[in-house]
């Protein structure tokens, strides 16, 4: 019986339609600009690679890439074992996992300025009720607006408050998938509660946290709302992440061109580092 | 390697349970013999797995107490019991090796390591799983993950008792029947006693020497197979235990003689106490067709290979009839005779006959 034949083509070329107006049409404007110069009225001038060359030299955007790997790597290891944590210790059944999960959602249901205002006002210094109470009731000099450790404590803090919920919900969708006999199985086994966590618990978590660790990190990468809510990048840039920078030089100062490098870049390191982590963690189930 | 005894076993998993029908354990007083091969048999739902799960000590039983060779373990915890249990589905630690697998319950317990790479390949090579060793348990068929769970229990020289929750549910109908005879085999090699939970049949009565039969949290019978077939103590096992089950039929009791459908029929022997409701209970294997007896008409016949089971009904009371060659027709007015020493009378479900010697 021969079923090999073309006809299938016609069948995703919708889907390829699609993918090409919505994401490949606008990336080719995107590598468009950022092999030109234009001083508007749509006359273009060839770059080549200048562009590009000028951002990979540019101390202002190593900078700005070096504070956001910093941000991602502090929210990554503060979400991903705390959400565990806070997995594990959630009740299995009765009347409180629902209590716990809505609870537990709330926060990412709060859109993304509104988190960021909230915070701001929270945490302002004398008038906010964490500002207040650093300062006139505990004593200790914190101002977001003037210090940048201030100011980085205050995204990082916020940013695990919107989105540990995460974490710690695709855990427990993991934790809750294990069946009863496991952990009777580890009983009779004679298991600690560590070697139950290590080879029972993590082992069956392990999809839903490479999706968490990915999703977390695609998403602080490109955090921008929050902290331009919160900070607007500063005090002076000490909380400028790249996306931040990026609308700086693309809207703030109209270049274009480099704006467009910068992107490709961007994207670049954000597709480069998630495989990184996809490759890593499921390197194991390959072999 | 123990006996194990459970005295007075009541379980509810109500917090106060008030009357019997709260229990899913009631009243249970059982001695397993010390290397014994036990199947624990029974439809879904009537408490073999809590039994199983109280000897395990996953479960505290509500009331009574459980002794391990006269030792009281009411309250020890599974480890401490030195019991191996196979779930229904296979239990194995994804990320480890095979040998790693079975060496886990040696290495909790803090077990030299010399003695735990004689262990295992002792194990192993009981189980034929020496190649696999060094693979991931994850990569493994379920019939081999079934083994590698089965091995981590026996790979302990001190187990007491090996217990099987229904373990061939997820087995190709193909390998069960290899599984069955490696147990049994096993069984007979490693002498611990074995208890298998099934609420098949076949499972049952091929694995073990005796079989506890159980009903709604009771048990009603133990024990051998031939037993169970031959002379079931309640109409339950009656009809629980063959294929097709017992014939279970209405019948008076009218001054010594017992009638069903108005005809006198012979059972096996003196009927013992009186009142209640009564019942003949004979296996399809002993009604013959017959020129005189108990008049029937056939509803249908099935020829299921080396036998026919000829479906009949006396009044409204459906009987059937296992013969070796079916020469009637359906529709057919026909006679039934039941072997007497094989017709039994069952008052409120129990035995109510003696055999006559």
């Amino acid at each position: 019986m021969k079923t090999e034949n073309q006809r299938a083509w016609f069948f995703v070329l919708p889907v390829l339609l699609l993918v090409a107006f919505n994401a490949l049409v606008p990336i080719m404007t995107v590598v468009n600009y950022s092999v030109q110069e234009t001083f508007g009225n749509n006359v273009f001038f060839w770059q080549g690679l200048d562009w590009f060359e000028q951002i990979l030299r540019s101390d202002r955007f190593h900078a700005a890439l070096g504070r956001q790997f910093l941000f991602t790597f502090l929210i990554l290891i503060i979400e991903i074992p705390l959400g565990i944590i806070v997995a594990l210790a959630m009740p299995r059944k009765g009347m409180w996992v629902p209590v716990c999960l809505v609870t537990m959602a709330l926060p990412m249901l709060i859109p993304w300025n509104v988190v960021g205002s909230m915070w701001n006002i929270f945490t302002l210094p004398n008038i906010g009720l964490l500002g207040y109470f650093m300062n006139d009731v505990l004593g200790v000099n914190y101002d977001m607006t003037q210090q940048p450790i201030s100011a980085w404590i205050t995204i990082v803090v916020m940013d695990v408050w919107h989105w540990t919920s995460l974490v710690v919900l695709l855990s427990y969708a993991g934790l809750v998938s294990i069946p009863d006999a496991y952990y009777q199985a580890a009983k009779i086994d004679g298991a600690s509660p560590w070697k139950v966590f290590r080879y029972i618990q993590l082992p069956k978590m392990k999809t839903v946290l490479t999706i968490a660790v990915l999703l977390r990190f695609m998403d602080s990468f490109n955090i921008y709302t929050e902290p331009f809510v919160l900070t607007g990048g500063g005090p002076g840039n000490s909380t400028t992440l790249l996306s931040i920078d990026l609308v700086k030089i693309a809207l703030g100062q109209f270049d274009l061109g480099p704006a467009a490098a910068m992107s490709l870049i961007y994207f670049a390191i954000t597709l480069l580092v998630s495989w990184l982590f996809y490759t890593l963690m499921t390197k194991d189930d390959a072999q | 390697m123990a006996k194990i005894t459970l005295s007075d076993l009541r379980h509810s998993y109500l917090p106060n349970p008030s009357g019997p029908e709260d229990y899913a354990l009631k009243e249970i007083d059982l001695d397993w013999e010390d290397g014994g091969a036990y199947a624990l048999l029974g439809p879904s739902g009537c408490g073999k797995s809590t039994l199983l799960n109280i000897i395990s000590g996953l479960l505290q039983p509500s009331e009574g107490r459980i002794l391990f060779d006269g030792k009281d373990v009411t309250d020890l915890p599974p480890d401490q019991r030195n019991i191996a249990q196979v779930f229904q589905f296979p239990v194995i630690y994804d990320t480890m090796t095979v040998r790693d697998n079975l060496a886990f319950p040696l290495r909790n317990r803090g077990v030299a390591e010399t003695r735990i790479n004689e262990r295992v390949s002792e194990i192993a090579t009981m189980l034929e799983v020496e190649e696999m060793l060094d693979i991931r348990a994850s990569h493994l068929t379920p019939d081999n993950k079934q083994k590698i769970s089965m091995g981590r229990g026996l790979v302990r020289d001190d187990v007491n008792v090996v217990m099987f929750d229904e373990p061939l549910t997820v087995i190709d109908p193909h390998l069960k029947w290899k599984l069955r005879s490696k147990l049994k085999e096993l069984h007979q090699r490693v002498r611990a006693t074995m208890i298998y939970v099934t609420h098949d049949q076949t499972e049952a009565l091929t694995f073990a020497d005796q079989v506890v039969v159980m009903q709604d949290g009771e048990i009603v019978q133990i024990g051998t197979p031939v037993e169970l077939f031959e002379r079931p103590q309640h109409t339950f096992v009656g009809h629980f235990i063959g294929s097709p089950g017992m014939n279970i039929l209405p019948a008076e009791q009218d001054q010594g003689i017992i009638r069903f459908h108005g005809e006198a029929v012979a059972i096996e022997g003196a009927v013992t106490g009186e009142g209640g409701k009564t019942e003949l209970g004979v296996r399809p294997e002993f009604v013959t067709l017959a020129e005189a007896g108990i008049p029937a008409r056939v509803r249908k016949v099935s020829d299921v290979g080396r036998h026919a089971v000829i479906e009949t009904v006396v009044g409204d009371t459906p009987v059937r009839a296992v013969v070796d060659d079916a020469d009637v027709e359906q529709g057919a007015e026909v006679h039934l005779a039941f072997r007497p020493d094989q017709t039994r009378l069952y008052r409120d479900g129990w035995i109510s006959s003696e055999v006559s010697s």
